[in-house]
């Protein structure tokens, strides 16, 4: 990472840290949601863009953490610290099952990203009929004491949110900065680059493919126990739901798959973009059902087509910070 | 549980299935011969379907008769999306073909939303309330002529590929992409027809569905997972195979539907689809790579 990155890292990051002084309500709730997909989108990039296995079935890992912290807090008292290991325990469990088995089966590429959309369905109405979690009717968590901070049970007001899910973005992005240069990321580029000539090379790619899958299950259960201890209920007709999937990958492949700064950056990009399409409609009375998402889907088809690589590749180029 | 009761859910299933097998294959022929997934299939479906029910709001065109213009527009509409738009994705990484093709969903979808609103649609012909009967054996006359029709429209299809030479010609693209290109042929041309044809086959799916189910914008997705389901369980590029696997999904469905709980239905057509994946990727009629 050259001198300009670091800039702009210590930019970002002093203007994140003081952001909860000036912003109000609604734009703290915005950077929240930004900050999440970031953190979860940096935790969909770790399989896909570091070691190139694509899934399309990353909200499995989104509910089940979620729902494991919150079924263990709602029915047996147990606090989002202790349940946080369990959930990780959890989607690593499902995510070492699903790794397993394509792997050993030879499965890559389209079939391997139709199964993971075919695990997280079928576990989608697997809880739909599970009664601890109240199934389609859902699971709900008491709201949060919004003045005070409860740390020992993750309640407390918008800004221990936001601070939290900053910190694990922070985090997210320091750890796929090391593992980028480390061994383990460069056996990564080499599985996705040619997965044969790598292994060719002697690089076990069953074991470092199942690495990348467990490290992005671990990191993607503990967006699910923020999920759930954020927004106080789960349903999973929508925590399980493909467009939840599709939410997460949006992020890191419009802002450019396999860089550090993509997910972020296409987090907010999007995120802003879709508040700025409702605002712009609002302003002109325009306000059916469907026009906003269609204005989205036309600037992601533009984007797609325009800037293939993503936005981020693009932008370095041109603030002279990659190569 | 009385045997008539099973028997004639499975007829029903099977019916339903052939329909199904129809929209699958447009997707196979697509996968087969250009190597996108059409993740756009069910959202071009549930097009069709409303295209179904303006014209037989407007002109009462019955939807066997509708299948003529709605699919003809399908095939131009599908040519010029290849031609124009995914083209020049069909050398990039799978994740950017998987983007641009949702985000031609997304906008579908919700253009749908926007047009017609969130309600159901459906439409209503005399014969759909009349069934056959054979002692204690009713067959629905829609669902008959739906699954003849899906039947007609795939062995004419099946026919094309083998028998003509633009159809020969696509396969020999399909086989061998350099070679194609070796022996002269005008391989995005033919992609775009192939985009073309299958998008005709969903269009007329689409058409004599809106006989069996009201549609409503929220079908789209559904449809394209089921689409996906339906040719991964019979061989993703394998004609006989999306046929197979629509039958097979279609009964299973109705028989889920009927023993266990309708919700549970789908948990079994992504259980089928999970474990022929792991044992036989290939799908069950596909030829293994």
């Amino acid at each position: 990472m050259n001198r300009r990155a670091a800039i702009l890292l210590t930019v970002l990051t002093a203007g994140l840290v003081a952001l909860p002084g000036f912003a109000d309500a609604y734009v703290l709730s915005v950077a929240t949601l930004i900050l999440y997909l970031a953190y979860t989108g940096q935790a969909w990039n770790v399989m896909m863009g570091f070691a190139g296995q694509l899934s399309l079935g990353h909200s499995l890992y989104v509910g089940v953490g979620a729902y494991v912290a919150a079924g263990l807090f709602f029915h047996l008292g147990i606090g989002p610290w202790a349940g946080l290991w369990l959930s990780i325990a959890a989607c690593i469990a499902f995510g070492a099952a699903i790794g397993f088995l394509a792997f050993r089966f030879g499965i890559s590429g389209v079939y391997f990203a139709l199964l993971t959309i075919a695990f997280a369905e079928f576990t989608r109405i697997g809880f739909d009929h599970l009664g601890w979690t109240g199934g389609p009717g859902g699971l709900f968590i008491k709201v949060a004491q919004r003045d005070q901070i409860d740390l020992a049970n993750f309640r407390g007001p918008p800004e221990m949110y936001y601070y939290a899910i900053l910190a694990l973005t922070a985090g997210a992005f320091a750890l796929c900065a090391w593992l980028l240069g480390s061994r383990a990321g460069y056996y990564w580029q080499a599985i996705r680059e040619n997965e044969e000539a790598a292994q060719a090379l002697g690089i076990n790619t069953f074991r470092w493919k199942m690495l990348a899958v467990v490290l992005s299950s671990a990191m993607t259960a503990v967006s699910g126990v923020f999920f759930a201890f954020y927004y106080n209920n789960l349903f999973p007709e929508q925590i399980f739901n493909i467009s939840r999937s599709i939410e997460i990958i949006l992020g890191p492949i419009i802002g450019g798959v396999g860089t550090l700064f993509g997910p972020i950056l296409g987090a907010a990009v999007l995120t802003i973009l879709a508040d700025t399409i409702t605002e712009v409609l609002a302003a002109l009375g325009w306000e059916f059902p469907g026009v906003k998402q269609v204005f989205y889907g036309v600037v992601l088809l533009a984007v797609i087509m325009f800037l293939p690589n993503g936005i981020w590749p693009t932008l370095a180029r041109k603030l002279g910070i990659s190569k | 549980m009385p045997i008539d009761l099973v028997i004639n859910v499975l007829i029903a299933g099977t019916l339903t299935g052939m329909v199904y097998g129809l929209m699958a294959l447009g997707l196979s022929v697509i996968f087969g011969v250009v190597r996108v997934v059409n993740f756009a299939h069910g959202e071009m479906m549930t097009i069709a379907m409303y295209a179904t029910v303006v014209l037989f709001a407007a002109l009462k065109l019955d939807p066997f008769l509708a299948i003529v213009p709605v699919a003809a527009a399908f095939f131009v509409f599908g040519y010029l999306l290849q031609a124009a738009v995914i083209n020049p994705f069909i050398t990039r990484p799978e994740h950017s073909q998987f983007m641009l093709v949702l985000a031609i969903a997304i906008v579908m979808v919700n253009g749908l939303l926007m047009v017609f609103g969130p309600d159901a649609r459906n439409i209503q012909v005399d014969y759909q309330l009349e069934s056959f009967a054979f002692g204690k054996i009713f067959v629905d006359k829609a669902r008959l002529y739906a699954a003849l029709a899906a039947i007609a429209v795939s062995a004419g299809l099946f026919a094309f590929f083998r028998l003509t030479r633009t159809g020969k010609a696509i396969r020999a693209c399909a086989d061998n992409h350099l070679g194609a290109l070796v022996v002269g042929l005008n391989v995005k041309r033919y992609y775009a027809l192939t985009f073309g044809l299958g998008s005709a086959c969903v269009a007329v799916a689409g058409c004599v569905m809106i006989l069996l189910v009201d549609v409503s914008p929220a079908l789209g997705p559904a449809y394209t997972l089921l689409a996906f389901v339906i040719v991964i369980v019979g061989g993703l590029g394998s004609m006989g195979g999306a046929l197979l696997g629509g039958v097979l999904i279609g009964v299973s469905e109705a028989m889920a539907g009927l023993f266990i709980t309708p919700s549970a239905k789908s948990m079994f057509s992504f259980g089928l689809l999970i474990l022929v994946l792991l044992f036989r990727p290939q799908g069950l009629l596909g030829k293994k790579t």
